[in-house]
């Protein structure tokens, strides 16, 4: 019962930027309407003169030039999945058509130029994921520096391949160049709140890739459930999880997840968040976390991680080690975020101990102790890390690489010069809280927010890398995660993918609409944006 | 927002620290809430092998009852859900000496191929004791109510063997009608997620399944009389309908599980998809002297219009068993009308001047006297009441608009007429706070009244409006949510006004939905033993 919403006038603009269309080809323009990329592309050139792909013929190969080749098992991995993509509900008819016509494409050529292809390797925060895409009968040609542009390429090579009205597979003509425009493009989830079948986190990583997001955030253990099983203290994630079998991360599931995002382009960057948010680490460590007293009493209850004794620093210093070694990328996140200090005030261990190093009563003094002794252990196991930006409001010294999560949406501007101010790299997550929910089309908001948009030098914005979208998890599991972040990640992915010139919404509306029914045809229960339908409706449930 | 959300962050940590610590023992564990239950600490144990429904002999239903049937078969899955998995091996050895457990079920009238209606009494009493368990019930729906109490009293230990305790219930529904609308035009819903919503409104004893089922944006439904308009209006004329045998396949899921099913063509307004496919159906809007191409609401002012609805309204009464049919009525834009020169000249012929209520009036009452002459009880959204406060004849009005929805309950059963509560229960809308209390705590009745108004008040309704639900988030987003409302139109108001002391048995019963499959949300931080399987 709603006032009626002219929702059908929405559906105008056409999805082509800088499109060279042949005027003889008007009957065809309609084609050019079902191509939607998303995110747009840096330079997009397409025509409205189309190939054919037959299921049956069509390929993607590596290009004779290519430094990868068929032992690149990431790429034939890639190569297998795109065709299901393009092509998962035809193989039915697949004897209906052999022969070839001169309209056909037949292949796709996939050149990876730099003498290492990085086939076995993983991609990082200075990783090339520049391609180019030349679509012209009978074959395109993918060039990329190594297989992580490939993999970009491949995704937007399979967004332009669209079913005409008898269901055959068409492509325009068509050239594209691209380019991120930041490096750090991430996703978070919050596996402590409420555990996360591995399916969902895969089907996830899934989803990422065909947005091209390229970091997991893997919020992975926090206050309520410690679900990473650990080599070096199993009893972490047995009297920490919600339950020690069924509900923990086993090293092989770790992983599972590692490789399979690696084999998207994904990095995964573990948070281990400390000193506060760590209740859960409690269950399984004594003597880890601060006793609370009531008066001269101990209450029963702990606060953060106790500072004061060196036990604590040696546990981490373990801890790390192992960390550090099961997950390959360069980056720890290592919190240091919302520390309450009522525990410690309450603690006469803790005060004794703020008197002798002279903290007097700034508490914020006693939490930069602990993280900086923190850093420097990690620092040791030859990490660099991420912190939330509390860690650098407080002054802790921080090592040059550090990347610095400006997450608090009041004075956020302020926060990224400041923070760029003192050469640190950044990364936005503020505007980008998707667990936030709101009656309507929220995507926009997201859409709409301009990360370089504070005061600062062209060097200071330089040092913004990136952002995140985040989907903490109060109240998200496995039964409403994937339709609550997408398609409304998927506005963030363009935010931090696409040219700053990029804003417009009712375009950016139209090729949504579209990108997210193609997310659902293939088995992501991503949401409606608005009233309509999708040709291939969600067949899960 | 991130700052004070995160500090709330803070704060729900510590609240559910306290709830996480507190052992979950057998709480009341029948959602919604029993009017009466009793229970005591002697639990009897069951085993799958030697477990039976069976019907009392004084039943006056036996076996070959088709709803009994069904439900026997079905609830003994839902009981023993890893019975057919095979996975009862180790049980033997803890129980070496098994004992049967007959649950006997009792009807006093037949009426297993009837559909429930209005007047149907869903009342029964459960007695559960050493070996047996005994359900008496009026009506067979009565009987599936007892079945869905019995299946929540059964619980499994950290063993994986069955237990339930000695029980006593008397039950019956505070509101005769405690519907769920779903809309199937702002996208369409595949059959089977609309089969599942049925079986989720029988765990939590909805009764009414509002089928919202066209509207501007599409219409799916496959007439057979008029087979246009789904395939010029629905969203594809193939993949987006609801065929005949879809239909039925619905009304009898539902009747299966007690559930009514009062399908909503609304109009004279929301009616742009029957438009495409019968011309001349809708008004044609002017602009200055020409027609400029587009359509308002139904026209109202021609016979074709009158004859056409009456032979839709045939149609449902057809196909649709229950006696209500709901005709919608909201939000008609008169400007359309306005515009229209033969409109206004109707006006002036019916005296009507320049208010255009009168006119909606004058269509609406055409069609609810067509309505009743097939035997059918309209139900309209309240703007029609709010037009034309004193009715010339009898129908229900269903109050939706937010504000002082009391007031106009006060207003509404002042007339004499009986009332359906939807207002408080959009459950399209989530709010940032995800809060299913704001349901729960709804009072239906407290407005000033008498007794023979309040009597009026025969139920509510939850309501998932479709423009951004499809098949990809409907479940998680309506369940547990919906169930807040279901306790409230079931239960005893006084027993079961504390939020706080809900939340506990909520959280349980939002687990034990997932068991059985059904996608439902979680309600704060936490875990079920048996989480979520899909994707």
């Amino acid at each position: 019962m709603y006032c009626l919403l002219k929702f059908a006038s929405l559906f105008l603009a056409v999805s082509v930027c800088h499109g060279w269309l042949f005027g003889d080809f008007v009957g065809k323009q309609k084609d050019l309407d079902e191509i939607s990329l998303w995110p747009q592309p840096q330079k997009f050139q397409s025509s409205a003169v189309a190939f054919k792909l037959s299921p049956v013929r069509f390929q993607i190969v590596h290009a004779k030039e290519s430094s990868a080749g068929p032992n690149c098992s990431l790429l034939e991995n890639a190569f297998r999945r795109y065709f299901e993509y393009m092509f998962g509900d035809m193989k039915k008819h697949e004897k209906s058509r052999k022969k070839v016509f001169d309209s056909d494409l037949v292949e796709l050529k996939v050149w990876v130029t730099s003498a290492d292809p990085e086939c076995d390797g993983y991609p990082s925060l200075q990783t090339d994921e520049s391609y180019e895409l030349s679509v012209d009968g009978p074959s395109a040609v993918l060039k990329a520096a190594n297989v992580w542009g490939a993999l970009r390429g491949l995704e937007t090579f399979s967004q332009l391949v669209y079913e005409d009205d008898y269901g055959v597979n068409n492509i325009n003509k068509t050239v594209i160049s691209d380019f991120p425009r930041f490096a750090h493009r991430g996703i978070l989830l919050d596996s402590s709140r409420h555990f996360l079948p591995l399916k969902v986190i895969l089907a996830n990583l899934e989803a990422m890739a065909m947005n091209k997001f390229n970091v997991f955030h893997w919020h992975i253990v926090d206050d309520q459930s410690f679900p990473y099983m650990s080599r070096t203290f199993p009893e972490l994630s047995q009297k920490g999880a919600f339950h020690p079998f069924t509900h923990v991360y086993t090293p092989s599931d770790v992983k599972m997840v590692i490789e399979f995002a690696r084999m998207r382009g994904i990095r995964v960057i573990p948070e281990f968040d400390t000193p506060g948010h760590t209740q859960s680490w409690g269950n399984g460590i004594t003597n880890l976390l601060t006793p609370c007293f009531s008066g001269s009493k101990p209450s029963g209850t702990f606060g953060p991680v106790n500072p004061i004794l060196n036990s604590s620093y040696e546990f981490m210093a373990q801890f790390f080690k192992e960390i550090s070694a099961v997950f390959p990328d360069a980056y720890i996140h290592l919190g240091g975020d919302e520390v309450d200090f009522n525990c410690w005030k309450s603690n006469p261990d803790v005060g004794k101990f703020m008197e002798q190093q002279g903290f007097g009563t700034d508490y914020s003094k006693l939490e930069s102790f602990y993280i900086q002794r923190l850093l420097d252990i990690v620092a040791a196991t030859n990490k660099g890390y991420m912190v939330w930006q509390e860690v650098f409001d407080n002054g802790v010294k921080l090592k040059d690489d550090t990347v610095v999560e400006v997450w608090i949406g009041n004075k956020m501007e302020e926060e990224l010069q400041n923070v760029t101010g003192a050469g640190f790299t950044t990364i936005l997550s503020a505007p980008w809280y998707l667990d936030y929910i709101s009656y309507g089309q929220d995507w926009q908001k997201y859409y709409k927010v301009e990360p370089l948009n504070f005061p600062g030098t062209d060097a200071q914005k330089k040092l913004v890398i990136g952002g995140e979208a985040c989907l903490w998890g109060e109240y998200v599991d496995a039964t409403n995660l994937t339709p609550r972040l997408w398609p409304r990640a998927s506005a963030v992915a363009e935010r931090l993918w696409s040219d700053k010139s990029v804003t417009d919404i009712s375009n950016a509306y139209n090729r949504l609409v579209q990108h997210r029914c193609r997310m659902v045809k293939r088995g992501i229960p991503a949401e409606p944006l608005f009233v309509g339908h999708c040709r291939h409706e969600y067949k899960g449930l | 927002m991130a700052h004070t959300g995160t500090y709330s962050r803070c704060l729900q940590v510590w609240f559910s620290l306290v709830v996480v610590s507190v052992p979950l023992e057998q709480v009341e564990g029948v959602w919604p809430l029993p009017q009466q239950i009793h229970q005591s600490a002697d639990r009897y144990s069951l085993s799958p092998q030697l477990f039976s429904f069976t019907y009392g002999k004084d039943s006056a239903a036996q076996a070959g009852c088709s709803v009994l049937d069904a439900a026997f078969k079905r609830y003994f899955s839902i009981i023993f859900p890893d019975f057919t998995k095979g996975a009862e091996n180790g049980l033997h050895y803890l129980w070496p000496e098994p004992k049967p457990f007959v649950v006997s079920v009792s009807v006093k009238s037949r009426g297993c191929d009837g559909y429930p209606d209005e007047d149907s009494d869903e009342s029964y009493n459960l007695s559960v004791s050493n070996g047996q368990a005994v359900l008496r019930s009026v009506t067979v729906w009565g009987s599936l109510r007892g079945l869905e109490s019995f299946s929540q009293l059964v619980y499994q230990d950290d063993y994986g063997s069955y237990f339930l305790n000695k029980t006593e219930i008397v039950d019956f529904p505070r509101f005769a009608f405690r519907g769920l609308l779903l809309d199937t035009s702002r996208h369409y819903l595949p059959l089977h997620a609309i089969l599942k919503n049925l079986d989720a409104m029988a765990y939590s004893k909805f009764n009414v399944f509002h089928w919202h089922i066209v509207d501007d944006p599409s219409f799916p439904y496959q007439s057979r009389t008029f087979p246009d308009l789904s395939n010029k209006g629905a969203f594809h004329p193939f993949t987006h309908i609801y065929t005949q045998s879809d239909v039925m396949r619905v009304i009898e899921h539902a009747r299966m599980r007690g559930i009514r099913v009062v399908p909503e063509f609304d109009s004279p307004g929301h009616t742009q998809s029957w438009g495409k496919g019968q011309p001349d159906l809708l008004t044609p809007c002017y602009k200055g002297d020409v027609p400029s191409g587009s359509f308002g609401p139904v026209d109202p002012t021609v016979d074709t219009t009158y004859k056409f609805m009456e032979r839709l309204l045939k149609e449902v009464k057809y196909v649709f068993p229950d006696s209500y049919v709901h005709l919608g009525g909201d939000e008609v834009s008169f400007a359309c009308w306005q515009s229209n020169p033969n409109v206004r000249k109707f006006m002036e012929k019916m005296g009507f001047g320049k208010d255009f209520t009168k006119l909606e009036s004058f269509y609406m009452e055409s069609i609810m006297n067509m309505t009743a002459a097939l035997n059918k009880t309209s139900i309209v959204w309240q703007d029609v009441f709010d037009y034309h406060e004193r009715p010339r004849s009898k129908y229900v009005v269903e109050v939706w608009k937010q504000g002082c929805y009391l007031c106009e309950m006060r207003r509404v059963t002042k007339a004499g007429l009986k009332v359906i509560l939807a207002a408080p229960f959009y459950l399209d809308l989530p709010i940032p706070t995800h809060s299913w209390a704001r349901y729960y705590i709804v009072r239906p009745l407290a407005f000033r009244g008498t007794d023979e108004q309040k009597k009026l008040v025969i139920g509510g309704e939850v309501a998932m409006w479709g423009e951004y639900v499809d098949a990809t988030n409907l479940t998680p987003r309506l369940w547990p949510r919906a169930c807040a409302a279901a306790e409230r139109l079931w239960s005893d108001e006084e027993k079961t006004l504390n939020a706080d002391l809900a939340f506990p048995r909520l959280e349980e019963f939002r687990c034990q939905l997932l068991k059985r499959g059904i996608q439902a949300e979680p309600l704060f931080v936490g875990h079920c033993k048996h989480e979520y399987n899909g994707l």
